[in-house]
């Protein structure tokens, strides 16, 4: 009895460790010649809105990079994670791609929360790492690159515009979370510099899907503009819950935020038309690196591909950036990359020009405003070049000070 | 049936996992070691659990509730500059803490154990909220900013030393080891506490609590006492995950999180700690490897997993591993 | 004066909604004593069935018709395949469950991927003086009411609700008299898993319509239906009255952050006070 339970724990013990074991130690053995690079995006889960078009995009890109003679003459080979929109499973995906594959890049992260579960990792265990979505800016970090939109360069734009098209009174909506505080924030900034009246401002959880309250509240103070920084699958219900209750042409909906999960396909065009947005990149965007661009989209991933976000294109701006600069420092060693990177790459991106700023590591954008059409897709207003990320670059200058790992949040 | 002491075999088998926790970080690449940490954190995470539900009956659904409070209180702690040991067992502090008041509601007021189950779901969906909604930059307590759904990050790693002397930081191995012999204490104590009087009162409570309570025992305080412990423990836990990742995020409080401590429980085994280990070690070995095929759909498998053990195999893993290997080749030899 | 009138429609439309919600678990839980954790889920396929037929040119009120016997059966489904083998075992149930939801929403992610077209909110709106409500929230005021009202008149006076009710007190005796416990609790669990269905069908037009809706709601339904507990028509009344005036008073005075836990923190209150169900405060068990 005691012999037999003592080989049933042995057996019990070995089969754990073998279990634990067997993906540990994993698969080696690589084509000399390829560059692994990782991606760590959210295939499935709730956030998965955002990262499949993201994923499609970072094959997109590779694709397009090893097809145009790769970086240094060799092909990349891209190691795509999953990370199921869990904040540990990023932390855990990084370790493996940065120790594991040794990857000469690391891209990806959607939420804040995920960038800021990923950089600890990639301070820890030194990597270059790329942060391709739109976010609350301030991210300081000699290895960080983020080459989203921040608040200032959307909303620097959007609020002087709408307080002279619809009206001085604002009210602002915003996520409960990191983005929406600091945008809310930046909002007063500019709508000061406009001369214009916050007439109150909310902060939503992002599980809130009754907005009678806020719909009953804005009654109350009538804004000319609604400043809408909702996010999520649970703040659509917002747009419609307004249509609903007869506000639409009564006050104006500018956004910084709406599109990003595709609201606009999700939503009727009754309920959603005439929303003025403003971001980087719109698929209608008319000029020829888009043209050409969204024609090589819809040729690779079907004609009925939804609707080809900001994300998409940051994503596809990051990975380009990054070739381009591994090629003008003719080596995949960090140090000699990052000073390529900080050497004033540009790049003719599906938005137009833009350039990587070397202090801040952020991107100067251009931007352009939008309108809602009864098509699920937007009309073009107007665009603007060369505006710089001035949140970010107000408080971070790589240059002059190199060991920051932090993210800063705006003192106003 | 069941053994009345410890086995001299299981007592061989602390004393292998333990050289196996020294021995490991010598044999394996640096990511493996980092990778094997956090699994044996959440090891650490499902045997609290097993204890107050595989040994007292009690359910909880909220326990990464207590594991988040613990991170958080570890997070802020060491941010704030406090001596990461202190930091850490101001965590199980804070685990067993919150354990402790929820429990003293639920267990004398006589609750039933379904209404323990909401309880503790409701009190993580409230951290949920509350953490979640503290993004605003005015949240902050000393140097320590909450930081709302981006939560706390750059926490110091956890720093060992002796008095008087600078601590050192634990490297992947240090930190490897510190774990995986803090998991064989908690484990070798909990199986302890199986076969002394104190555990075996809580088994009867398990099995039929009116009688425990009719033979003259108070079960109120029993319970309290483990869900406490089961608390501080989850606490640790939590604070070793902050030091782990250098973050800790409301994430922590969310349902799936709460609903994967229960099913690595679940399909491990309650009951005798071994199977938390085995459940946690599976399922998150196996979440792994579903994300990095990138194909399956991890949540689908999981939650079909959770069906078909309570259906199938309500026992769990080990609890059926070992009585099928006990039983059965006792009928080919009848002694 | 008008102000008043129109938060009092918010206030109403809060508690309409979360008793719609909630009356479906009340029924599966009061007469058959299961947690099904996976009622957020059935919400949110009734509210996809709304979608499908919006998506093939079909009226929305065919939908919400339809939805209530789509999610009906495949409760029946869930009851037949797990729920019949775990009566007596509440917690296995409730995990049990809980995996369903899991997987329920993963495979809908998979299936019809994470961004659907929804459909817009019907009617217009109602002014009342320089405010304007939504019809359409009446409309679910009125439907919550409609629910209540035929739930409570199919338990109290039909046939059906009467073996219903006699299988909950005694199930042998039932047998005995020769129907089959086993089709009553079935009939049951589909009943209230279409209540669930017709409720997400209804709340379709007003929020967007994503795979995880059900989770948005499950927490509210979970905890209105414990605290109002066995008491199927005056507990949940009473708790969804309850929690939905306080979410919305409070909501309306700071934020809806607030609102929402002003209402988990009086759930946890009324369940220290009325461990046994919020009924047992004014009832007495004889």
């Amino acid at each position: 009895m005691s012999i037999l339970r003592r080989e049933v724990m042995r057996y019990l013990l070995g089969t754990g460790m073998i279990a634990a074991g067997a993906t540990l130690l994993g698969k080696t053995g690589v084509a000399a010649d390829e560059i692994p690079v990782g991606s760590i995006l959210d295939a499935t889960g709730p956030i998965n809105i955002y990262g499949l078009p993201m994923i499609d995009a970072t094959r997109f890109a590779i694709d397009h990079i090893n097809e145009t003679g790769g970086v240094l003459g060799r092909k990349l080979r891209l190691i795509q994670t999953d990370c199921q929109s869990n904040n540990q499973i990023y932390a855990q995906n990084a370790v493996k791609l940065i120790l594991e594959d040794k990857v000469a890049v690391l891209m990806g992260g959607i939420t804040s929360a995920s960038r800021e579960a990923v950089r600890p990792m990639v301070d820890k265990y030194g990597a270059v790492y790329f942060y391709n979505e739109q976010y609350e800016g301030g991210v300081c970090d000699k290895l960080v690159f983020c080459t989203g939109v921040t608040p200032a360069q959307q909303l620097g734009v959007l609020i002087p515009w709408a307080t002279k098209k619809y009206g001085k009174k604002v009210y602002t909506l915003a996520a409960d979370y990191n983005y929406g505080h600091i945008s809310a924030d930046w909002v007063k900034v500019y709508l000061k510099e406009a001369g214009g009246q916050l007439l109150g401002e909310e902060f939503i959880p992002l599980d809130v899907v009754n907005f009678d309250s806020v719909i009953q509240r804005l009654q109350t103070v009538k804004p000319d503009v609604v400043m809408s920084l909702l996010v999520g699958g649970n703040h659509i219900a917002f747009y419609r819950q307004f249509a609903a209750a007869g506000l639409k042409g009564r006050m104006a909906i500018v956004s910084a935020t709406f599109g990003l999960g595709n609201e606009q396909v999700v939503l009727r065009p009754e309920e959603a038309e005439g929303i003025v947005v403003i971001y980087p990149y719109f698929q209608e965007l008319d000029n020829p690196v888009n043209k050409a661009w969204v024609a090589a989209w819809h040729k690779r991933f079907g004609a009925n591909y939804p609707y080809i976000t900001d994300s998409a294109c940051t994503v596809w701006n990051g990975w380009h950036i990054w070739a381009e600069a591994v090629n003008k420092a003719r080596s995949l060693e960090s140090k000699a990359v990052i000073a390529a990177l900080e050497s004033g790459i540009a790049f003719d991106s599906p938005e137009g020009h833009i350039t990587l700023d070397p202090k801040s590591h952020h991107v100067v954008h251009s931007a352009h405003l939008a309108k809602v059409n009864d098509k699920h897709g937007f009309d073009i207003l107007e665009s603007f070049s060369n505006i710089a990320p001035v949140d970010t670059m107000k408080v971070c200058d790589l240059i002059a000070n190199p060991n920051q790992h932090k993210q800063y949040t705006p003192q106003f | 049936m069941a053994p009345t002491r410890l086995s001299r075999t299981e007592f061989a088998i602390w004393v292998a996992a333990a050289v196996a926790v020294v021995g490991l970080p010598l044999l394996l690449p640096i990511f493996s070691i980092v990778q094997l940490t956090v699994f044996l954190i959440f090891c650490l995470l499902a045997v609290s659990l097993d204890l107050a539900w595989g040994l007292a009956g009690l359910l909880s659904f909220g326990h990464a509730a207590f594991f988040g409070v613990g991170g958080y209180a570890y997070g802020i702690l060491a941010v704030n500059g406090l001596a990461t040991p202190a930091a850490l067992l101001a965590g199980g502090i804070s685990g067993a803490l919150l354990a402790g008041i929820l429990g003293y509601v639920a267990f004398y007021g006589r609750v039933s154990t379904i209404f323990l189950a909401v309880m503790t779901l409701t009190v993580t969906l409230i951290l949920l909220q509350v953490m979640g909604s503290t993004a605003d930059p005015s949240y902050r307590i000393g140097s320590a900013v909450l930081g709302g759904y981006n939560g706390i990050t750059n926490i110091p790693s956890l720093a060992l030393g002796l008095p008087l002397l600078p601590s050192i930081e634990l490297g992947p191995a240090g930190f490897f080891r510190f774990v995986g012999g803090f998991l064989i204490v908690v484990l070798a104590l909990g199986r302890l506490m199986t076969f002394a009087p104190f555990g075996r009162i809580l088994a009867t409570i398990r099995e039929n609590e009116q009688r425990t309570e009719l033979s003259g025992y108070d079960v109120r305080w029993r319970k309290l006492a483990v869900f406490a412990a089961s608390g501080g423990i989850a606490g640790v836990a939590g604070g070793l995950f902050a030091s782990w990742g250098n973050f800790i995020n409301p994430e922590v409080f969310s349902l799936s999180q709460s609903a994967q401590v229960v099913i690595w429980v679940l399909v491990g085994g309650r009951g005798l700690l071994y199977g938390a280990v085995i459940g946690a070690l599976v399922v998150q070995a196996l979440t792994q490897y579903l994300g990095a095929i990138g194909t399956a759909y991890t949540a689908l498998v999981l939650g079909l997993l959770m069906v078909a053990f309570v259906l199938l195999l309500r026992e769990g893993l080990v609890p059926t591993f070992l009585r099928l290997s006990l039983i059965l080749p006792r009928h080919k030899t009848p002694a | 004066m008008q102000h008043l009138l129109v938060n009092f429609i918010g206030g109403a439309f809060a508690i309409a909604s979360l008793l719609l919600l909630s009356l479906g678990l009340a029924v599966i839980y009061g007469m058959m004593g299961v947690i099904n954790l996976a009622q957020g889920e059935f919400v949110m396929l009734g509210a996809y069935t709304v979608l499908f037929t919006a998506a093939h040119g079909l009226t929305l009120w065919l939908g919400i018709v339809l939805a209530p016997v789509v999610v009906g059966l495949i409760g029946i489904l869930v009851e037949r395949g797990i729920i019949r083998f775990l009566y007596g075992r509440p917690l296995d149930t409730m995990l049990a469950t809980w995996g369903l939801s899991l997987a329920f929403i993963a495979g809908t992610t998979l299936i019809v991927g994470p961004t659907t077209e929804g459909v817009a909110t019907p009617f217009q709106h109602l002014t009342i003086g320089e405010y304007s409500v939504a019809v359409y929230n009446i409309f679910v005021i009125g439907i919550a009411a409609a629910s209540f009202a035929l739930t409570w008149f199919l338990f109290r006076f039909t046939k059906i609700g009467l073996l219903a009710r006699a299988t909950m007190q005694n199930a042998e005796m039932v047998a005995a008299l020769g129907v089959s416990p086993p089709r009553i609790y079935m009939l049951t669990f589909g009943f209230g898993s279409a209540l669930a269905g017709l409720a997400g069908a209804v709340m379709a037009p007003l929020t967007g319509v994503v795979p995880t809706l059900g989770m948005a709601f499950i927490a509210k339904i979970f905890i209105t239906v414990t605290v109002g507990s066995t008491a199927i028509f005056t507990g949940t009344l009473a708790a969804s009255g309850i929690f939905g005036a306080v979410e919305s008073i409070v909501a309306f005075l700071s934020t809806p952050i607030y609102g929402q836990v002003a209402m988990l923190l009086c759930a946890l209150v009324l369940l220290r006070v009325a461990p046994q169900g919020i009924s047992s405060l004014w009832r007495r068990h004889g």
